[in-house]
């Protein structure tokens, strides 16, 4: 079987982004019709699949409440919504970091619930990119060592892993900057560093959480442009903000209020 | 595709403690110091005690262990015995008896450094009636003068052993039974018979004529073929007194040194188990900074975990951290150890032996308390909830 020569469109905004990527919107219209290309395997599935997932915490307080939410892969969308509304915790549970306490969550056609600990830490490590508002960089390493030690537990090589990290680096345009400290880089280059590291294992699934929290708007903006063109060439970006402005320059934006998608 | 963490390489664990440490490298010492003063403290102990046997072998060596001693024990009614007379030329004819000498007793006699001494006042010393090959024998050498010969053996002369001489004082005649005796020697020091230390020795005529000595060995020095030793001392009892061989009493005095420096041995153990506190005290403190390492480091945990690290993959980490930290200190310790036995033992003129169980011992010993220390923590983080430990900053 050849998969580009027997799928339409979707396919396509993997295997050849800057052509295709025009309407994403229109694969979500039909999610289940969609076949798309990760890079490496036919799926026939969105990357994220949330069906009726509600988060009660102990203690009573629910911060989600029957959540239905699909995001095909090539997509670039944004949870917008104020504190207390559940996009962190809706962050949680799509990055595998937490479970659900009622509906099912499928991540990149795994369903969460019948996966183990460390079945789920093989999916974080392959699958799935991580970055945060507060960066957490390590203090102690460079650039190009914070982004390697990223990789570690993908299981590839030392060498090979700086050599992807500085491939990272370049595309988000700190080539000059691999060996300087986090102390030595502006806050919008840390961030850089960071997105850096949470793509250099090129996962198909980047989730971002309040990337331009932390910086000033020119930095925030820089910050966008790199997710969008990340997006282009073929990654899934799931930003997570309160900030309107910024989610409304997305394709999609997904707000919620209450632990509820509105 | 198939769900299976990738396994850390042995190197990059290693990495990982490293990372770790370095980060507070401060911290790193202090608590590796605990650890090393524990090792240090049972390496130096038993290091210096393992010096002074290998200077005691030395000496040894020198010395022969082939020296037999002969004297009288109890008489079956409990009455002190003596040896008879011909005991020395008897035992002389044991076959692999290279020498045979005798000293004698005289009781109730004392030696003053003057007339004007109280009887009293003896000071301790024993006078004793010695056969001319006696140093020969025993391996004694003299300090200064001469030792006693064909001619001074018949009349009032004698030779001082070196705790007599220090006591007497540097004088030129002694006073012995109502009578001047010159000084003609003064011994050293004889390890292998220190109760010629604190002796006055005359010749055996002169005991005879001047002082009225009964000419009973009171002790006899042997000395024997090396691989024969233990033959020849089944075997003096019965020649030295074949009437009564129960009443003989036969020593090795080359065991007794060995057994003088071998009491040093409780207060080893003592100085070894303070070592030990040490190392366990050092074991608690490693435990408490990566307690606090753990309990600073959430947010690094929650990366690692988001990143891909699975729980058993973060205990290891921070395992690997605890013994290196614990390695490092036991190498410093072991190294510390060396050197202050070195030191001691350079004082002490000794050889310096650090036996190699002890290093790899200490060695063993931190990567066992490493891993206990470690454990604990290590099982806190990879319990940390990856959403918990994000959100800690």
């Amino acid at each position: 079987m050849n998969p580009p020569e027997t799928v339409a469109n979707p396919l396509e905004t993997v295997v050849n982004p800057p052509e295709t990527v025009a309407n994403p919107l229109e694969t979500v219209a039909n999610p289940l019709e969609t076949v798309v290309t990760a890079p490496d395997t036919l799926v026939g599935h969105p990357v994220i699949e949330l069906a009726g997932v509600t988060k009660t915490y102990p203690g009573g307080v629910t911060a989600l409440r029957s959540v239905d939410l699909v995001v095909d892969y090539g997509e670039l969308l944004a949870i917008v919504g104020p504190s207390g509304s559940g996009k962190s915790t809706m962050l949680n549970l799509v990055g595998t970091l937490d479970r659900p306490s009622q509906g099912t969550v499928r991540i990149d056609g795994h369903d969460v619930a019948s996966l183990s600990d460390r079945q789920l830490s093989a999916l974080r490590a392959r699958r799935i990119g991580f970055v945060f508002q507060q960066f957490h960089l390590a203090p102690g390493r460079d650039a190009l060592g914070n982004v390697a030690d990223g990789l570690l537990y993908t299981g590839v090589g030392k060498r090979e892993r700086e050599q992807r990290a500085e491939a990272a680096l370049v595309r988000v345009g700190l080539g000059e900057r691999l060996t300087h400290r986090p102390y030595q880089l502006s806050g919008g280059e840390r961030q850089r560093v960071a997105i850096a590291r949470a793509v250099a294992g090129d996962p198909p699934l980047l989730l971002a959480d309040e990337p331009t929290g932390n910086l000033d708007s020119v930095s925030g903006a820089g910050v966008m442009d790199l997710l969008r063109e990340l997006n282009e060439a073929g990654t899934t970006i799931l930003v997570i903000t309160h900030d309107r402005e910024i989610a409304d320059s997305l394709p999609r934006q997904v707000p919620m209020r209450d632990g509820q998608v509105i | 595709m198939s769900l299976r963490p990738a396994r850390l390489r042995l190197s990059d664990l290693a990495r990982l403690g490293g990372y770790g440490l370095r980060s507070r490298p401060l911290r790193a010492v202090l608590s590796a110091l605990g650890i090393a003063i524990g090792i240090a403290a049972m390496t130096a102990v038993v290091g210096i005690s393992a010096s002074s046997r290998a200077d005691l072998d030395q000496e040894l060596a020198q010395l022969g262990t082939n020296m037999l001693t002969v004297s009288p024990g109890n008489t079956m009614f409990g009455k002190q015995a003596t040896l008879p007379d011909e005991s020395v030329a008897m035992i002389k004819r044991i076959g692999p008896v290279q020498s045979a000498t005798a000293t004698g007793m005289l009781s109730d006699t004392y030696a003053y450094r003057n007339d004007r001494i109280p009887a009293a006042q003896s000071g301790g010393l024993s006078v004793l009636a010695a056969k001319l090959d006696l140093l020969k024998t025993v391996g004694g050498t003299l300090d200064h003068g001469a030792w006693l010969n064909a001619a001074t053996d018949r009349y009032p002369a004698v030779v001082l052993g070196a705790t007599a001489a220090e006591r007497l004082g540097n004088v030129p005649a002694v006073y012995i039974g109502g009578r001047w005796w010159v000084v003609v020697g003064v011994l050293q020091n004889v390890l292998l018979a220190p109760e010629l230390d604190s002796a006055v020795l005359m010749g055996w005529p002169a005991a005879t004529t001047y002082l009225g000595f009964d000419g009973h060995p009171t002790t006899v020095y042997t000395r024997s073929v090396e691989s024969r030793v233990e033959a020849v001392r089944a075997v003096l009892a019965p020649t030295a007194n074949p009437s009564a061989p129960g009443a003989v009493q036969v020593s090795k005095p080359s065991d007794a040194l060995a057994a003088r420096r071998a009491t040093n041995a409780a207060f080893d153990a003592l100085l070894l188990g303070l070592g030990g506190v040490a190392l366990l005290v050092g074991g608690i403190g490693v435990a408490n900074t990566m307690v606090i390492s753990v309990l600073e480091r959430r947010s690094e945990i929650g990366l690692r975990r988001s990143q891909g690290a699975t729980k058993g993959q973060v205990r290891t980490q921070f395992v690997a951290e605890s013994l290196l930290l614990s390695l490092l200190g036991g190498a410093f310790g072991a190294l510390l150890g060396y050197l202050v036995t070195g030191m001691y033992a350079t004082t002490q003129k000794w050889p310096t032996v650090v036996p190699l169980w002890v290093l790899a011992g200490g060695v063993g010993a931190t990567v066992v308390i490493g891993a206990i220390a470690g454990l604990y923590p290590a099982i806190r983080a990879a319990r940390l909830s990856p959403t918990e430990a994000l959100a800690a900053t």
